[in-house]
């Protein structure tokens, strides 16, 4: 075999078949990262004043730092807690804390949307915080949600590209990886951001249209 | 039990804040090349050239629907067969620009769309020529309305920037990454260099906030 091989269809099926890794990875940081974030966004908008600045300064620290040194300090971090470094786990771990927070910020706003009549009258009725929420709040919440929650999946599958950097083989990573064989960055690149593209655009065109469709049902 | 040691991160202190200076410098200067590509593209999209308007849309979407990782490398790696080498730093800027301008056409555009277009009748009318209208009737308020959009996009180019140290530009990331190999004390540099980032982040809100009392108050001021 050459030292360098051309980039042809064997190369190009490797790297698409690299997307199942990307694909896994966003869809356990969105599933945790859905369970993390309603758990923010509940500690935001509590009447108790500790859980609201737990949340607002874990909302902070995590839109106020890169995803990159995120990412960096959970595969460094998991060496001093003892655990083996694994880029697979540390991913994952990194980018549900990392989706937690931007959805419990984005969710927190869905929350407040909700006119406080709804709330009140919830309470006027004797109903107590966990059915108010699970019967009378969360259930309007959601539909403002679903627009920009799609919005943000969009913007975690990027964020997923870097945990080639720290060594996990999904999407971005196979592509350096074939790049360094068949030495056609142009090729490769423009294979692997085609891949990117396919899995987003429909995402981002489903958000717009949701958008859309759920400011003219409320405009009145 | 792991013991910390923060002894090495602080003697290495100073190519952190050399790092922390590329980063603020890379940013600042992606933001005002990307303003200006924003609203000529913002521009162009408003403007009823159709051709024109589907190229930039083009850009927009493939932009915003790709990694910025992915595009770096594109610009780094894959733009030297088409014959433009890039030194890194000089490549960080061109992808951080191409990336921002995506952004910002979108959050300008939106600005434009917000203004009413009595107010535009009104300049003609007061016999404003064409750049007049767009830079004192449509850009000032424009502007105004998608400032806070337009700072909070600018904080996110500032966190992207650190993606910039995978082509190893020499950045706050990647001079975290230097020191790191130098002392080993890997979760010690990191948690100093995101602390870094989160002290940028929160002094740029501020100095924004500082920006918009003064550029933006009322009573409108020319």
């Amino acid at each position: 075999m050459p030292l360098i091989r051309p980039f042809g269809l064997p190369e190009f099926w490797i790297i698409v078949m690299a997307a199942q890794w990307t694909i896994a990875l966003s869809a356990i940081a969105f599933a945790g990262g859905g369970i993390g974030g309603l758990l923010i966004a509940l500690l935001r908008v509590s009447d108790a004043k500790w859980p609201r600045l737990i949340a607002t300064a874990f909302i902070r620290v995590f839109q106020g730092t890169p995803l990159l040194m995120q990412l960096f300090l959970v595969f460094f971090g998991m060496n001093i807690i003892g655990l083996a470094i694994n880029p697979w786990l540390a991913a994952a771990v990194a980018l549900t804390l990392h989706a937690s927070a931007f959805l419990g910020e984005i969710w927190r706003g869905c929350i407040e949307a909700v006119p406080p009549g709804q709330r009140e009258a919830a309470t006027a009725l004797g109903i107590r915080y966990y059915n108010r929420m699970r019967y009378v709040v969360l259930p309007q919440a959601s539909r403002i949600a679903v627009a920009p929650t799609v919005g943000f999946l969009v913007q975690l599958i990027k964020g997923t590209s870097l945990a080639a950097i720290i060594g996990f083989t999904e999407l971005t990573r196979q592509g350096q990886i074939i790049n360094n064989a068949t030495f056609s960055p142009f090729m490769v690149f423009g294979t692997v951001a085609a891949i990117y593209f396919v899995l987003c655009w429909p995402l981002s065109v489903l958000a717009r249209r949701m958008e859309l469709k759920f400011s003219r049902a409320t405009a009145r | 039990m792991y013991i910390f040691n923060f002894e090495p991160v602080f003697a290495g202190f100073d190519q952190l804040l050399l790092g922390a200076w590329l980063t603020i410098q890379l940013s600042c200067a992606a933001m005002v090349v990307g303003l200006i590509v924003s609203v000529l593209c913002a521009a162009g999209k408003t403007s009823g050239i159709a051709p024109l308007r589907f190229v930039i849309d083009v850009y927009i979407e493939v932009i915003r629907n790709t990694p910025f990782l992915v595009q770096i490398f594109f610009i780094f790696f894959g733009l030297p067969s088409l014959g433009l080498r890039l030194t890194p730093n000089s490549a960080a800027l061109l992808a951080l620009v191409v990336n921002f301008g995506a952004y910002g056409t979108e959050i300008i555009r939106a600005g434009i769309e917000s203004i009413q277009k009595g107010q535009i009748e009104a300049g003609t009318a007061l016999g404003l020529s064409k750049l007049q209208i767009f830079r004192y009737v449509v850009m000032k308020p424009a502007l105004r309305t998608v400032y806070p959009a337009l700072t909070s996009q600018f904080i996110y180019l500032m966190l992207t920037s650190s993606v910039v140290s995978a082509i190893s530009a020499d950045d706050l990331a990647a001079a975290g990454n230097n020191l790191q190999s130098q002392t080993f004390a890997s979760f010690e540099v990191y948690i100093v260099v995101t602390f870094m980032y989160l002290v940028m982040s929160i002094g740029f809100s501020a100095v924004f906030s500082v920006i918009e009392k003064a550029a933006f108050k009322y009573p409108l001021s020319r």
